[in-house]
């Protein structure tokens, strides 16, 4: 084996990294700007620390380093494969474009308790490194934990009324379903088959019964809820009080791709993708994935609040990247790796341009926005962007994914999921697309936005405009993210 | 040699500074508490060394007091599971005794060495029951220990008196049921030294024996009524609730955990795995018995408004979680009753010191005191809130190590109604927490619904009890990441044979 | 019937240890005096010490002392079955005064109650803690 060219420890430095910066951030609470200076030489070393072995990956490699021998024959170890590090390049990037973000939004609004924000802005970004390069289910369900409960403080920030009721949904599903339903099947799992490391053949020896391996695989798939599957989804409109960066970098991006994150790791390295097709498992994903997709966007339809309109929107895209992965063929699967990243960069730009809206008009329904284009063509503009790539249309990155993972469903032969992604598509276009339209094209007179009103300030502005841009990269340049989920599926 | 006499200085130190309290501590309150720390450190170093020559030595250190040779002289038997109950009995008795200085001067401000006295009394009890080879002997020390806990509880304030005397007749009936049994065994087998009992007690005519039975019902009986497990359990919230802060930091986490860890002792040193689950069989029952406890513990504690009442429900389910695990007859499950033990003493310890704290500073016992306690008392409730997860059972806290095994085990037998109590519970447990979290994370609202956001002036308490209280809240991170080492060496040295 | 009849004499002082117990216990659980309480506990603790002494007893045998036992080079074998087991009446003797220093504990905090509350009825107590 070559020797590795970075230090064997840097998967868990990249994790640790934003947990060092919390004592600085606390400690220059007094003086805002050193205060988020931390935050960004965190996220930049992060990064960083992170790219450096990206080269190392995409060659085909993979790089194992044990954290802590815990229990006796189990141990925390970090893994970093080609999923992982898509996961955590998306993560760890978009951390420092919500970070400014956040400062433009946070101080716009002279929010209170900002070095609380900070820091447990910090906390959650290691724990969501620490789930994409967990090696073993144990160490999965640490940080996995770990991001429930550093985010609740960020999705109660307001601490009113209505963030403490959504706070509590929050924790009541994302608790209760980890305690009460991933943690017991991975315990079923260690006794049966004597082992939590993620494989690519899966773990489960000949001759468990398929009614065992149906219960555990629901287990898991609702037991790790922040994915969102239908019926355990509404922790995720209700975490809409937070403000709004952390509803962009957690609820489209941290906290639910850690779900679906974590879904497919059961999948692809618990169960394995043969066994899924071979017991005929991957139809139950598909159905409870479609069902959900469906769903969620026709309720989707009826949301007047924009920000609980994007938080259905997510629901059916993280359907739709299990349902991806319940396909169970490699185009499938890689097409919903892939779409963990392509979504995320579609939906934080709508996640930023609504924050946006709301810091320069205060408005937070979709039916106060008619004309809203003409005030914030920029915003507007990068909210198209964001839409289009959702939806699926060029020339964004949601379509290369949608793309493989439709062709993923001629492969495994079902036509039916096609049908699925078909008419969500059109959902999709549905729920977005009028609210551009209405933005940009009305009359002087349906317009709700006299004359006063300008761009939110350049914080709150440029991030999804930088966002946006990337989508449109991905499209021209989707290798560095296609190669990851190529790699991780070739090996 | 000063070496091969440690056993008897676990057990020395606390006897004599008590002695000497009573003596000289009478005008002077300093003086007390000084001499308090001094035999609890003395306990505390003895109980180390103890520790570390059981696990460097090959097998069990027997001790015989005043030289008699067992079976006719008492002896202290030390090996790896009294080792290291000893270890953190004392531990926590440190811990306990030098938060104990604020609490005591404001609660009981007279004679306070009275209250020391007993205290290092009932920290030899304990540390006595623990050691001791010989079931007589531990009749006695059993009752030492609970006539300095019915003192203590007694200083209590509220209902303190008519709750302690109820604890009196439950706790005297359970004594003397153990006492009851003890005799039973007496009479078939004409020995009280637990090895020289399991010797006689393995042979078949032994165990088919009604008498042994009957001993064998008498004194678990007995021990449940102590340990308060379902359904004896209803003594203890009333007696421990209203006892002073430092009183129900010493007791709640060591005499239900060192009635569970007697209650071990004698199902496998006196009788056998194979006369429990074999001969008798009831571990079905047992583990249903268990699974009410933790059940019942637990949504008692979701109904109680009191802080300290709601803990003492927890540590009523708590006991059902080790009962359990010892009953599920294999030896991950009582590999996690045995590591629970180590656990839950310092989870109730830290959670008792931070509520202790808590009311110390605002003089309130009702969940409302945790208002605003996130500003006011960042360390205590930083403290709080690494108990209660460890309570929940979210890594790397012990908590979640010990929910691991005895879950493991549970699947293992199929008992899967103790994973789904086990689980309940950790739901249960959540609630409460999280419940206290949002008292304390969110200020009251206005009309509006909105947070007030006042200032909240930083009022910790002092240094004396933040040490202890964080000391027991790191323990419970260090405990569970080296949970490894622990299991390896030590716990699954106190695995029985049979298991 | 004249089985159980032997069955009952034969073992006589255990049924009458057994029947103490449970006057004892009644006492405790059943009395609404606390005072009684403490009776029925002394009076339960007392019967487990009787239990105690009377399994020590042997038909025959003298108390466990041994005349001349000291200074006699030649240590012969004791017949056991000369003297009663004094084992159980050493234990009894710790037994006792533990169960005294339990009756003096009971008692103070029964003195306490009654200056708290007036009174040593647990009906009345309950009712005044209550309003």
């Amino acid at each position: 084996m070559d020797q590795i060219p970075f230090i064997s420890a840097t998967p868990a430095l990249a994790i640790l990294v934003s947990l060092a910066a919390v004592p600085l951030i606390v400690l220059s609470s007094k003086r805002p700007n050193l205060r988020e200076f931390w935050t960004f030489a965190a996220g930049g070393i992060k990064l960083l620390l992170i790219l450096s072995m990206a080269g190392w990956i995409l060659a085909g490699n993979t790089h194992t380093y044990e954290l802590w021998k815990i229990l006796p024959g189990l141990s925390l170890k970090l893994k970093v494969d080609g999923f992982g590090m898509l996961f955590a390049l998306v993560a760890s990037a978009l951390w420092i474009v919500t970070s400014v973000y956040s400062i433009g939004y946070m101080r716009d609004q002279k929010e209170h308790a900002q070095t609380r924000y900070f820091c447990f802005f910090a906390i959650a970004l290691s724990a969501t490194i620490g789930v994409a390069f967990a090696g073993n289910l144990l160490t999965l369900y640490l940080f996995y934990e770990m991001l429930s409960l550093s985010t609740y403080s960020l999705v109660t920030h307001h601490q009113d009324e209505e963030a403490r009721g959504g706070g509590r949904k929050y924790l009541t599903y994302l608790l209760g379903t980890s305690i009460g339903l991933a943690l017991p099947a991975m315990l079923i799992t260690y006794n049966i088959t004597g082992s939590l490391e993620f494989s690519s053949l899966g773990v489960f020896p000949e001759g468990v019964s398929k009614g065992m391996l149906i219960l555990l695989l629901l287990m898991f798939v609702f037991g790790f809820s922040k994915a969102g599957l239908m019926p355990f989804h509404s922790w995720l409109p209700g975490a809409m009080v937070a403000p709004t960066p952390v509803s962009a970098l957690l609820h489209a991006v941290a906290v639910v791709k850690v779900g679906v994150f974590s879904v497919l790791r059961i999948f692809t390295g618990i169960f394995g993708i043969d066994l899924l097709a071979a017991q005929d498992l991957n139809t139950i994903i598909c159905i409870i994935a479609s069902f959900t997709v469906i769903v969620s966007s026709c309720i989707a339809l009826t949301q007047d609040n924009l920000k609980r309109r994007l938080a259905f929107s997510t629901i059916g895209q993280l359907a739709y990247i299990i349902l991806g992965a319940g396909l169970a063929s490699k185009l499938g699967v890689t097409g919903s790796m892939l779409h963990i990243s392509m979504h995320a960069f579609g939906k934080i730009t709508l996640f930023f341009c609504a924050g946006a809206i709301f810091v320069a008009t205060g408005k937070k329904y979709i039916s106060e926005m008619v004309g809203i284009g003409r005030r914030m063509p920029i915003t507007m503009f990068a909210f198209f962007i964001g839409s289009l790539s959702i939806i699926g249309l060029p020339p964004t990155g949601g379509m290369i994914s949608k793309l493989l993972m439709v062709r993923g469903a001629m492969e495994a032969d079902m036509a039916w999921v096609l049908a699925v992604y078909l008419v969500s598509s059109f959902l999709n276009a549905a729920y977005f697309l009028p609210i551009v339209y209405k933005a940009f094209f009305c009359t002087e007179e349906e317009s709700l936005f006299p004359q006063e009103y300008n761009e939110a300030p350049v914080c709150c502005w440029l991030p999804p405009v930088i966002t946006a841009t990337v989508s449109m990269i991905l499209f021209f340049f989707p290798g560095l993210f296609l190669g990851f989920a190529q790699v991780m599926m070739s090996g | 040699m000063i070496a091969a006499q440690t056993p008897i200085l676990i057990l020395l130190a606390p006897l004599f500074s008590g002695i000497l309290i009573t003596i000289f501590a009478q005008k002077s309150k300093n003086v007390a508490f000084f001499l308090l720390i001094l035999g609890m450190v003395g306990s505390f170093s003895a109980a180390c060394n103890v520790l570390l020559q059981v696990l460097q030595g090959s097998g069990p250190i027997h001790y015989r007091l005043g030289d008699w040779p067992p079976p006719f002289g008492i002896e202290l038997v030390i090996d790896h599971l009294s080792g290291m109950v000893l270890f953190m009995v004392s531990g926590a008795a440190l811990l306990t005794a030098i938060y104990s200085k604020h609490t005591v001067e404001v609660e009981i401000p007279d004679r306070i060495h009275h209250y020391y006295t007993l205290y290092t009394l009932l920290v030899s009890g304990l540390l006595g029951m623990v050691a001791t080879g010989d079931v007589f002997n531990l009749y006695v020390l059993l009752e030492i220990s609970a006539l300095s806990s019915y003192a203590l509880l007694a200083r209590g304030r509220g209902l303190a008196y008519i709750a302690t005397f109820k604890y009196i007749i439950i706790g005297t009936i359970g004594a003397s049921f153990y006492l009851l049994g003890v005799g039973y065994l007496y009479i078939k087998t004409g020995t009280l030294n637990m090895a020289d009992l399991s010797t006689m007690l393995a042979t078949p005519e032994m165990h088919q024996s009604p008498s042994i039975k009957i001993g064998f019902i008498f004194i678990i009986l007995g021990i449940w009524i102590k340990m308060a497990f379902f359904p004896l359990q209803g003594w203890l919230p009333n007696a421990y609730s209203c006892a002073s802060t430092t009183t129900s930091c010493l007791i709640a986490p060591l005499m239900t955990k060192v009635s569970v860890y007697i209650m071990i002792r004698l199902m496998f040193s006196v009788f056998s795995a194979d006369y429990i689950f074999k001969t008798l069989q009831w571990q079905q029952f047992m583990v249903w018995m268990a699974c009410i406890a933790i059940v019942v513990g637990s949504v008692s504690a979701l109904a109680q408004r009191n802080l300290k009442r709601m803990l003492c429900y927890i540590v009523v389910a708590e006991v059902g979680y080790m009962v359990g695990g010892v009953w599920l007859a294999n030896s991950n499950g009582f590999s996690g009753a045995v590591y629970h033990i180590m656990s839950d003493v310092m989870m109730t310890l830290c959670l008792f010191m931070a509520v202790g704290a808590v009311i110390y500073k605002t003089g309130e016992t009702s969940l409302e005191a945790m208002r605003g306690i996130f500003r006011r008392m960042p360390i205590t409730a930083a403290a709080f809130l690494v108990g209660g997860f460890s309570i929940i059972g979210i890594p790397p806290t012990c908590g979640f190590f010990s929910k691991w095994y005895l879950i493991t085990g549970a699947i293992e037998t199929g008992q899967f109604h103790f994973v789904i109590a086990l689980l309940f519970s950790s739901l249960i447990n959540a609630i409460l927490f999280f419940r206290i979290i949002e008292i304390g994370f969110f200020s009251p609202f206005d009309e509006n619904g909105h947070g007030t956001h006042q200032v909240i002036v930083v009022n910790e308490a002092p240094a004396m009890m933040l040490v202890p209280m964080v000391i027991s809240a790191a323990s419970l991170i260090i405990i569970g990441l080296y949970t490894r080492f622990l299991m390896s060496n030590i716990v699954q040295w106190t695995i029985p044979v049979g298991l | 019937m004249d089985n159980v009849l032997t069955y009952i004499v034969s073992g006589y002082n255990y049924w009458a240890a057994l029947i103490l117990i449970m006057i004892g216990m009644y006492g405790m659980i059943a009395k609404n005096n606390l005072l009684k309480k403490v009776i029925g506990m002394s009076i339960f603790q007392s019967a487990i010490i009787l239990f105690y002494i009377s399994i020590s007893y042997k038909s025959n045998a003298s108390i466990p002392i041994i005349a001349h036992g000291h200074g006699v080079a030649d240590h012969t074998a004791i017949d056991p079955n000369l003297y009663v087991n004094p084992l159980p009446h050493v234990l009894m003797l710790t037994a006792i005064v533990v169960g005294v220093a339990t009756l003096g504990v009971a008692l103070a905090v029964l003195q306490k109650i009654y200056r708290v509350h007036g009174t040593i009825e647990e009906d009345e107590i309950l009712e005044s803690i209550k309003e």
